[in-house]
């Protein structure tokens, strides 16, 4: 009996770990810059991202290849020169939901989430709080936050000739829907 | 005894168990996602192998992006060798004025008027292969044709139109070897509809060979040489032979170069080059090239 007792709670640890696990393929990262001179924007909607609910954890992929402009010559030097996507293909998020006491993610409603960790651009970690909303409806997830960084902390450099075209702060639009992951 | 044995085994190994999935869970969300991101690996195709769509005379194996103009204008001066009095060439400028246009991501056509003996010329250009993590090169194919609009030498003969009508063809054989350096390899024919001599022929035949080395992110060195086959090229003419810089501001490019050719249309670059390189026949000559972008892609 006890015995039974053990391996049933050992397979709803395993249970219960993958339930809390909700994925996408295809959430949107965007960022935008703005001057008096040229707004910039540019779109990704291939961004892979994982919460676990139960850990309170969130992480991110994002090729950089995959943002998309409206000037083809922009996403050639977005690429080429400021962020050597060949070199670093990737950005990535690793953090956590620090009020993870005043979510449930078991009933549906809209909640406020800070998230705390290291946001990798350019090859370069740096910590990164942000602020967004959680929706939780029908065991689904969706999350949205806007936050801004500054290109210097990533290494980010521009050259002086356009220096008055890009911003020196960049907003970045997250936009994710999730599912449970099987 | 026995019993409360076997309890202790059963209790470590679900402890055991439980540990590892939750240092599973707890590390390695990120794993996860590095596994995830690993099945859905794409075609990645190499980009920027050249910084513009012309090597410095001659196209590269870049088109313009789908949906952009490109207006393109090239000065080019007379020899240096034509000393001070000419002001080392500068006095005689030739130009040519070009619009370009991406039809698709594979497919560019353009249009142009140079100065040098008023002809007209058209392009089209076909990416049939583009290099990328699953191709070794990028294989493009052009096809030019330009018309002499300069009057008849000598109008009192039976002149045919087609007489000052020439086309090109080129296969661009391009690979991007690293981050700053790609080369390329361009057969070529030109097909003149008349020739002067009788034993002049009207088919000439070329291999052009090229690349880029970048300096920095924004300048690069280029050169770039048409090697005319012995047997198939117009009496008292030279191979084209060209170096330059490209330099890249934003939405453009300007090509700064010295080269021995006059012309900046196939024909005339690759089967008339008269001057000699090598013995101070260099012309300083200059390209800008602007982008608009005319039909924005869908996001």
């Amino acid at each position: 009996m006890k015995r039974f007792l053990i391996i049933l709670l050992n397979s709803l640890a395993i249970t219960g770990f993958s339930q809390s696990v909700h994925m996408t393929r295809s959430g949107q990262v965007s960022f935008f810059s703005k001057t008096p001179m040229e707004n910039i924007e540019a779109v990704n909607n291939e961004v892979t991202s994982l919460i676990d609910t139960g850990k309170g954890e969130i992480v991110f992929a994002i090729l950089i290849k995959s943002f998309h402009f409206d000037r083809a010559l922009m996403e050639e030097h977005f690429n080429e020169n400021y962020l050597e996507s060949n070199k670093f293909p990737k950005a990535t998020f690793q953090g956590k939901i620090s009020n993870l006491s005043k979510i449930n993610f078991a009933k549906d409603g809209s909640y406020e989430a800070t998230v705390d960790g290291d946001l990798t651009i350019h090859g370069v970690k740096q910590h990164q709080t942000a602020t967004g909303t959680l929706v939780i409806a029908n065991g689904k997830i969706a999350v949205s936050s806007t936050f801004t960084i500054k290109l210097s902390d990533y290494q980010v450099e521009i050259p002086s000739l356009v220096a008055e075209k890009i911003s020196k702060t960049v907003e970045i639009k997250v936009n994710c829907h999730y599912e449970p992951k099987s | 005894m026995s019993l409360s044995h076997n309890m202790n085994r059963y209790v470590l190994i679900t402890l055991l168990s439980l540990v590892s999935f939750s240092a599973f869970a707890q590390d390695d969300l990120m794993k996860m996602l590095e596994d995830e991101s690993k099945e859905v690996r794409k075609k990645d195709f190499t980009t920027a192998t050249f910084k513009t769509t012309r090597l410095i005379n001659g196209h590269s194996a870049e088109n313009v992006a789908p949906g952009v103009l490109d207006f393109r204008i090239s000065h080019r001066f007379g020899f240096l060798s034509s000393g001070a009095y000419e002001l080392f060439g500068l006095d005689q400028a030739s130009m040519r004025m070009g619009f370009d246009y991406g039809l698709t991501k594979r497919w560019m056509i353009g249009v142009g008027r140079s100065t040098y003996q008023k002809q007209f010329d058209g392009f089209t250009k076909f990416k049939f292969l583009r290099q990328s993590n699953q191709m070794p090169i990028t294989l493009s194919a052009v096809g030019g044709i330009m018309y002499k609009s300069l009057k008849f030498d000598n109008p009192d003969q039976i002149n045919f139109l087609t007489s000052k009508i020439y086309y090109s063809g080129q296969i661009l054989l391009a690979r991007k070897f690293s981050e700053s350096f790609s080369l390329q390899l361009m057969p070529t024919i030109i097909h003149y509809n008349l020739v002067e001599g009788v034993n002049d022929p009207n088919d000439v035949f070329s291999v052009g060979a090229g690349g880029r080395m970048k300096l920095s992110k924004r300048v690069s060195i280029n050169a770039e040489y048409y090697y005319q086959l012995p047997d198939y090229k117009l009496p008292n003419t030279t191979n084209s032979v060209s170096i330059g810089f490209d330099i890249e501001t934003g939405g453009h490019v300007f090509q700064l170069y010295v080269t021995n050719s006059s012309g900046m249309t196939e024909r005339s670059f690759i089967a008339e080059t008269t001057g000699n390189f090598f013995k101070g026949d260099i012309r300083f000559g200059f390209t800008i090239s602007r982008v608009f972008t005319i039909v924005k892609p869908k996001l």
